[in-house]
Formats: structure tokens, sequence, C-alpha cells
């Protein structure tokens, strides 16, 4: 069932191809079916599956190199695969004003989704890195065409850094391959083999690496702040919701259960890249002008927790950096779709000086509430789901590593500052009239309302923190169970977990 | 030896009528001189030697599959009868992209040469003895040369006709050259007796000196560096078709015989060429040309502003895969990779002569609005350059992995992986002119003038397009008939 997941988001961006040039309202009802549908399948294939992990579906594909069209899933899949269908819906919510070339703009997104849902349901390494390339060309053209200033240098940034990433994954899976002298692709079949520890030492930080660029990994993150700012809302959404997951999810699921001894021998490296990654992110998050750049780089700061958990090996920090994908899938997607849509569609600016003037805390109280909620689940305030993550996150850190626990510690208050300086100075600022006076008539034209899909769809991302932060069980409980597989044996013989 | 003629000429019925078609075209032809269009007569060239190739494509299917006659002078086997299949395949779409453009009065002519020079590919394909190579390779060569001279409108042509001619008569004279000495030491022409002769020779200074001369031979051939000099002016310069053809039909099978060359009679002289430990052999020199051919044509083709000449230098940097999937000693890698090179390029250049004869040119800038003028082009071209890039599902990526996994196998320990670095290195450069030609699609405004009509060339093209993300989905299709 979790199989159709990918087709019907790929079937549904080759129909988009086939309407009408001028049918922008049938386009977007077909995208946001597709995406509905997803998430619906997406969620009732989940439960049906339940936490183990079990074979959805397998074919011989290329019996020549033993690559299988293998689809699986575990706990972490459904999880992040639930996140996909969450941020499909909200980005197709977000992008219902979009109007030039929609069928275009909507069939690229669903490619998008479609490969992101690939790569999450993929155990053969081949047909994983096929899902996570064919994510690649939508992103170029998604930015390019419907984005804002800068955008065909930050499209071409963006893909000129996955393909590094890509090359160098694809560089250490034909090694990994080939190394094992078994003639498969399989993940579970290639986890069981045993590597020495001389190729492992090469082989774990080519592949580690390649992914966790994609991840946003400092100093290999600067394609995502100017990516992540120049692209449209629903791009945006879906780059810091879902598309760095899979960087982080390519580190768990393949570097790290291919090659335990090479992730032991380089854990202090890449966990320092993440802490640093961390404090790095908030410092420039605090000192931007652009709001869009505010939240690309607080983007980096989460996703630095998502690597550090991911490296502390311990089941806390490890179901804390899953979950914090999934938070931060949700949170970042809000404040994007606030800054992108909310704000910048309508004022045309997302400079912080000039939205200083504007009061918009008046003129949009649904957008200000909105990022306000959004800001503090970003925090990591409890009652949000950022705060369990990043608690967890934080917890098996202070095990493993107590100094990049202390140091990150101080990206969480960092990441307060920032986030409190982004919503006084975009939405309560500058504002000197008491706020029981009426709004002065010589003002600007007041903003055209807040529209019906936006409400849905801020609705529905702040619902959905809000209880996974209140009520994390039913995601923990998919999580924990995961990391008992024996994909996961070779980490455990590394004394880890 | 006494040849049974009949038992010959059954055998090579095939080639036989694509050699009658080329009389046929003729004669139609001179029949229709003066008498109808230019463009007329391209498509009655072209339906004549549709019949004909399909002809052979029909006695191809009925011949016997696998035969070994005259010394090997004609080997027959799955391999080469696909493989013929294929090519006689680009003939009928290279004959086809001619009805694109009335660049010459001399229809009957060019379409006789394309027939001519496929049946000199069919012949290199089926022959394991080294005269027959030379000269099979000779019909198919001077007709290339040929039809790259066909268009009198202007110079350029000419010129890139001379060039192509030059450098390919001094590549067959070094061929021809290497031939002899590995004659003299093997004392045979017949590939399996020379392996076994000169297994173990790879220190010879005279079997070193016959390697090079082989692979700089071929190399011409397949456009790799340093040998590719001709491959930018005749790809700029020669009518579309011939292009295509050049870039497709004779670049499969001079891999084929490559193949046959290096992984039949001098393997036992394969030397290696892993990192820090290389031995003499040929290996060394396949990689030093695959590794210089890969950094050279990804270099040069950044810096192009026509289609032509960037498909030029990227077919020079895909030589140098293919080269490594050949070094690799995988057979069904190879092929595969040479095959579905050739539909995309062919394709491509389907869509660069609707393009020179409906939008005015080849420049890359010209590209901008084809989204609208023709989105079956733009969808085309699209999937054609995704494809050269090796982006998945698309049939190049299938290559490019094949390959990589091919030349890593090589040896112990993967000495070979550096050829793999260099590749994906390369790979990774080259998507940026390749992005560069979908910007332009894609994203670049507007541009000027109506729709552009597609024509049979563009529903070619299409369809070459469709084949090619069929076989990257699912590549075991084509694979099969490699092995």
């Amino acid at each position: 069932m979790l199989a159709w997941t990918i087709y019907i988001s790929f079937a549904a961006a080759g129909l988009l191809l086939l309407l009408g040039p001028d049918n922008d309202r049938g386009a977007r009802l077909l995208a946001l079916g597709a995406a509905v549908a997803g998430l619906a399948v997406g969620i009732v294939g989940a439960i049906e599956h339940g936490a183990g992990l079990a074979t959805v579906s397998r074919h011989a594909w290329i019996p020549g190199l033993g690559a299988d069209y293998h689809l699986a899933a575990d706990g972490i899949s459904l999880v992040l695969v639930v996140l996909t269908g969450l941020a499909a819906v909200a980005g197709i919510l977000f992008s219902w004003n979009v109007g030039y070339r929609t069928r275009e703009f909507f069939s690229l997104y669903l490619a998008l989704i479609g490969a992101v849902y690939g790569v999450f349901l993929s155990f053969d390494l081949l047909l994983l890195f096929v899902f996570y390339e064919i994510a690649i060309v939508p992103k170029y053209f998604l930015i390019a065409i419907w984005g804002s200033k800068g955008r065909e240098h930050a499209a071409m940034k963006l893909a000129l850094y996955s393909f590094v990433g890509s090359a160098l994954v694809l560089g250490g899976l034909v090694a990994a391959h080939v190394e094992s002298g078994a003639r498969t692709f399989g993940l579970e079949e290639l986890a069981r083999h045993a590597y020495p520890a001389s190729f492992q030492n090469w082989a774990f930080p080519v592949v580690f690496l390649g992914f966790a660029i994609l991840a946003g990994l400092w100093p290999f993150h600067t394609w995502a702040p100017t990516g992540h700012s120049a692209a449209p809302t629903a791009a945006s959404m879906l780059l810091a919701g879902v598309v760095m997951k899979l960087g982080a999810y390519g580190c768990l699921r393949v570097a790290m259960t291919l090659f335990p001894d090479g992730l032991a021998a380089w854990r202090g490296v890449f966990g320092a890249l993440a802490v640093a990654g961390i404090v790095h992110g908030a410092l420039v998050a605090l000192v931007q002008r652009d709001l869009k750049f505010v939240v690309g780089y607080s983007s980096v700061s989460h996703m630095g927790f998502v690597l550090l958990g991911l490296l502390t090996l311990s089941p806390v920090g490890l179901s804390g950096a899953v979950l914090q994908m999934f938070s931060h899938g949700i949170v970042a997607g809000l404040l994007f779709a606030v800054v992108g849509r909310m704000v910048y569609d309508r004022e045309h600016t997302r400079d912080l000086e000039e939205l200083r003037a504007r009061r918009l805390g008046r003129r949009l109280p649904f957008a200000a509430a909105t990022f306000v909620l959004a800001g503090m689940a970003s925090m990591g305030l409890p009652g949000f789901s950022g705060f369990v993550a990043e608690l967890q996150v934080l917890v098996g850190a202070w095990q493993t590593f107590p100094a990049y626990a202390a140091i990150a510690g101080i990206g969480i208050v960092l990441g307060v500052a920032y986030t409190l300086r982004a919503i006084q100075k975009a939405f309560f600022a500058g504002d000197p009239t008491p706020a029981t006076a009426p709004v002065p008539e010589e003002h600007a034209p007041p903003p055209p309302a807040i529209t019906l899909p936006e409400k849905c769809g801020a609705i529905l991302l702040v619902a959905v923190t809000v209880a996974v932060g209140l009520w994390p069980r039913p995601l923990i409980d998919w999580i924990l169970p995961s990391f008992a597989s024996s994909l996961f044996d070779g980490l455990r013989k590394g004394g880890g977990l | 030896m006494n040849p049974d003629y009949r038992e010959l000429l059954a055998l090579l019925a095939p080639e036989c009528a694509v050699v009658l078609a080329a009389f046929a075209v003729l004669l139609v032809d001179l029949r229709f001189r003066g008498k109808r269009t230019i463009e007329g007569r391209m498509v009655l060239g072209a339906t004549v030697l549709t019949v004909g190739l399909g002809c052979a494509a029909a006695l191809l299917f009925w011949n016997p599959v696998s035969a070994d006659l005259l010394g090997g002078s004609l080997v027959l086997s799955p391999v080469t009868r696909h493989l013929k299949f294929v090519l006689v395949a680009l003939s009928i779409v290279a004959a086809w992209f001619c009805t694109e453009s009335a660049f010459t009065r001399h229809v009957g002519e060019f379409m006789a040469l394309v027939a001519l020079a496929t049946a000199g590919l069919m012949f290199l394909v089926g022959t394991e003895n080294l005269l027959v190579v030379f000269v099979a390779l000779e019909l198919a060569g001077v007709s290339l040369y040929a039809m790259t001279a066909f268009d009198k409108r202007g110079p350029r042509p000419a010129e890139a006709a001379l060039r192509y001619f030059l450098f390919g008569g001094i590549a067959a004279a070094a061929t021809l050259y290497g031939f002899g000495l590995l004659y003299g030491l093997g004392g045979s022409l017949r590939l399996p007796v020379l392996a076994a002769a000169l297994a173990g020779r790879g220190g010879d200074p005279l079997v070193q000196a016959a390697i090079v001369l082989v692979v700089s031979g071929f190399g011409f051939k397949i456009a790799a560096v340093p040998f590719h000099l001709w491959a930018p002016d005749a790809y700029e310069g020669a009518p579309a078709p011939a292009a295509a053809f050049i870039a497709s039909g004779s670049k499969i099978a001079g891999f084929f015989v490559l193949w046959k060359l290096l992984q039949g009679g001098l393997v036992g002289v394969a030397g290696n060429a892993g990192w820090k430990s290389m031995e003499p052999g040929w290996l060394p020199v396949v990689a030093l040309v695959a590794a210089a051919s890969m950094v050279f044509g990804t270099l040069a083709a950044l810096a192009q502003t026509g289609l032509r000449r960037l498909m030029a230098y990227s077919a020079v940097a895909h030589a140098g895969y293919a080269l490594l999937a050949l070094a690799g000693g995988s057979q069904p890698a190879l092929l595969y990779y040479a095959v579905t090179y050739a539909l995309a390029a062919t394709g491509a250049f389907g869509v660069i002569a609707i393009l020179e004869n409906r939008a005015g040119g080849d420049s890359i800038a010209n590209l901008a609005g084809l989204r609208e003028r023709s989105p079956l082009l733009a969808v085309s071209l699209t999937v054609f350059v995704l494809s050269l890039a090796g982006i998945p599902p698309l049939a190049g990526f299938i290559g490019k992995l094949g390959a990589f996994v091919a030349v890593s196998k090589l040896g112990a320990g993967q000495r070979h992986g550096w050829l793999v670095v260099v590749a994906l290195a390369s790979s990774c450069v080259s998507l940026y002119y390749y992005l560069r030609i979908l910007r332009q699609v894609w994203i670049a405004p507007g541009g000027t003038g109506g729709g552009i009509r597609a024509g049979v060339a563009g529903w070619i093209a299409a369809a070459l397009a469709l084949a090619t993300l069929l076989l990257g989905c699912d590549p075991e299709r084509l694979l099969r008939f490699l092995r």
C-alpha cells in the first residue's frame, strides 16, 4: 500500500502535463487531490504496516548488477513518509496563488514529492540513489523558474552542490558493491557484510559527506540559505521540510548502517562539524536582514541537531534525531510559508528594516500569530514538537559528547535570540502608536486578506507540531523499535546503541 | 579451404540487401530527378531506404544466429545480430532526418552513402579477421567522409570533411601499421589465434607499439583524446543526418570492434592500469586515453556556444566513459553504453536538424522559448540532455553506472577506482553545461517566431526520447540482448 504514495505522485505529475494549458484551477485541484491521496495512503499504509521492518514490494530490476526494485519500510521510513505527505499537502495549499505556468509547477512539485517518497521507501541502494537523483532536477527548475531574486544563481548552486554530494554517494556505493563481492545492491545484504576497517575508513566519510551535503552539514551548507531564499514558497517548504531530510536519512540509512567501523573512527569529526553548524547557523541567523535568510540559516542550525543526534548513536539521541527531522520538517515549512507566502507575496519585501515600518502585527494578524507559534516551536518551547526532539538529542549527546552537548545548548539559546529578533522586527516593531489606537487612514492600503488555503495549511501544520509536542508517543513508538532490526546490528556491535 | 559461396551469400544476405538498397535509392532518385522538389525526393529516398533496410532487418531476423566462416572473416553471434539491428535502425533514422533539410540536390547519392556506410559498419561488427576489419572500416569511413562534405552551400562542410578525411587517413595508416605488427607477432589475422600467440608478451616493445597504433586508430573512430580533433568540425559542418550517424552508428561499431580487438585478440597483454600498480599492456593506454577524454571533453564543452560543437565535446567525454566499460571487461556494459548514447545523440541531432531548418541555427541562445514553440521538441531535448548528463532514471545513468562498476571490479583492491573518481568529477562538471541548455529551453524568456512543426524527424526524436526513458527504467530489456 505504501508504494502507492510514489505511484500516485508520479502519475499525477504526468497527468498534470496533459491538462489544458489554461486550466490552472484544475491543475491545483488535481495536485491537491494527489497530495492528499498520498498523505492518506501514507498514513493508512503506515498504520497497517506497523513499526517492524517489512518489505512492501520486491522485483528483480537489473539482474546483471543484482539491483532489485525493493521497497520496504521500518518505523523511521514511516515517520518520514508521513512528514512528506504533510509537507506536500501544505506546500500545495501555500502555492494556491501560483499563476505562471501552473501545470508545470505542480507537475515538477509532485515529481519531487514522488521521488522523496521513493527515497524513504527504498531498501535497495541503487533504487534509493535513483530516487535521490530524480529529486534534484525538479528542485532546479522549481527554483530557477518560479523563484525570486537571484533564483538562477541559487538554483545552479543548489543543483551543483547536490550533484557533488550524489557523486560522492555514487562512488561510495559502487565501491561498497564491488568490495562486498556479492552481486547485490540490497541494503540489508550489504549491511550484513563486514567490510574491512581500512575500506570503511575512507568509504564512510565519502558516503556520509555526500549525503550530509544535502542535510546542510557545515561547512557545505551554503547552498541551503541561498536556495531556500530564492525558491518559491512551496519549494522552500519542501527543500527545508523534506529534501534536507533526504540527506540526513541517507546518512543514517546508508552510511551509518553500512560502515559502522568507519563511523566509529569519524564520529568525533562529524560531530564537531554538526555542532559548528548549530552554532554558526544560529549566529548568522542572528544578523540577517532578510527574513527568509533568518529562516534559511535556522534550518542549517536545526539540521545540525539532526546530525548530532545521529552521531550520538544512543537510542535516545537517534530517536531524537528522527523526531527532529519530523519536527523541523513541519516547523520550517510553516516558517517559510509565513515568510514567503503570507508576507512576501503581499508586501514584496523580506527586508526586516522595511518590514519594521509596515506593522504587520496589525495588518496581518493571522500571519503574525502563525509566525509566533512556529517561532515558539522552532525555539523548542515545551508543548511543541521541537522540544521533545531537541531535548532527546541533547540528552543523547550529553551521554556521548558532553562538550558538544554544552555547545549545542548555546545554539538553543541563540535560537531563542534570533527567533525573537525576527518576530519582533518583522511583526511587532516600529509601531509607536498604542495598540488600541485606530490604524491611520493614510497608511498603505491593507494587504489582501489571508486566503482559505493558507489558513488550512497553517492550521494543519500548527496542529501537527502541537500534537507531536504534547503526545510524541505514537511517533516514538514507530522510531524506537526500528533500531532493534538487523539493519543496525553493525552499530550495536560497535558499542553504540 | 574451399568456401561455400552459397552459404556465404546466404549469411551475408542482410548486408547484400543494404547494398541493393543503396543502388535502388540511386535509381529511384535518378528517375525523379528534376520532376520533384528536393524535399519530395528526400521523402522518396528515405522511403526507399526504409523499405530496403527493412528487408535487411527481416533477413537478419531469419538468418542463422551463429556462424563462423572463412577463418573468422564472418562471425555471427546473437550480439552481432542485435547490433546490426541497431545499426539498420539508426540508418533509417538518419535517412528520415534528411527530410528536414534540403541541404543538397544529390539526394540519391547521399542516401546511397548512408546505406553504404551502414553496410560497412555491419561488416565491421560481424568479423574477427584483421584484414576484413580494415576493409570494412574503410568502406564505412570513406562513405562518412563524403557524407560530411555533402552540404556545398558554404565553405565549412568542405573544410570539416577534409579535416575528417585527413585525420581518418592517418588513423587508418596507424591502424594498418598496428595490424601489420600484430600479424607479424602472432602469425595470424584471426583474433582468437592472435590471443593465444600474444598471451603474456605484454612487455614486448613491438606489442606495445602495436597496441599504441591500434588504440590511436580506433581512438580516432570513437573521438577519444588526443585523436578527437576532427570531431568538433565534423559535427559542426556535416549535414545533421550525417552527424547523427557519425555520432551513433559509427561509434557503436567502433567500440564493438575495439572491444573485440582488445578483449579478444590482445586479452593476454592487458597489463594493469591500477593506481601505483601499472604494468605495461593496453590497459594503461586505454585508461590514460579515457581519463584524458573525460577531463578534456568536459572542460572544452563548458566553453561552447553552439549545440553541435557542444555535442562533439560531450561525445569526447562520453567516449572516455565508454572506454571505462571496455577496460572493465564488461561487454553488456560497454554495448549498453554505446547503444543508449547513440539513441540520445541521434535524437539530439534530430532536434538540431529541425532547429536549424525552422529556428535559424543551432546556437544555444536560439533555444530560448523552445518550450512554447514546440513542447514536443523541448521535452525530447530535455530527455536527451539529462540522459547524456547521466541523470536517472534515464538510460545514460545506467550506462555510466555499469561502466563504473565494471572498471571498479578490475584487478584486486579497487585500484582502478581512480578512473571512477575522474569520471564522477567530470560528470559533476558536465552537469553545468547540460543544465545551461535546459535553462535556455525552459527558463530563458521568450524567443521569436511562432510554433515549430515537429514533422517526421520530431516524432522520431520523441520516440527516441521515450526509448531513452524506458531503457533507463528497465535496462534489462536491452541488456539481455547484448550478452
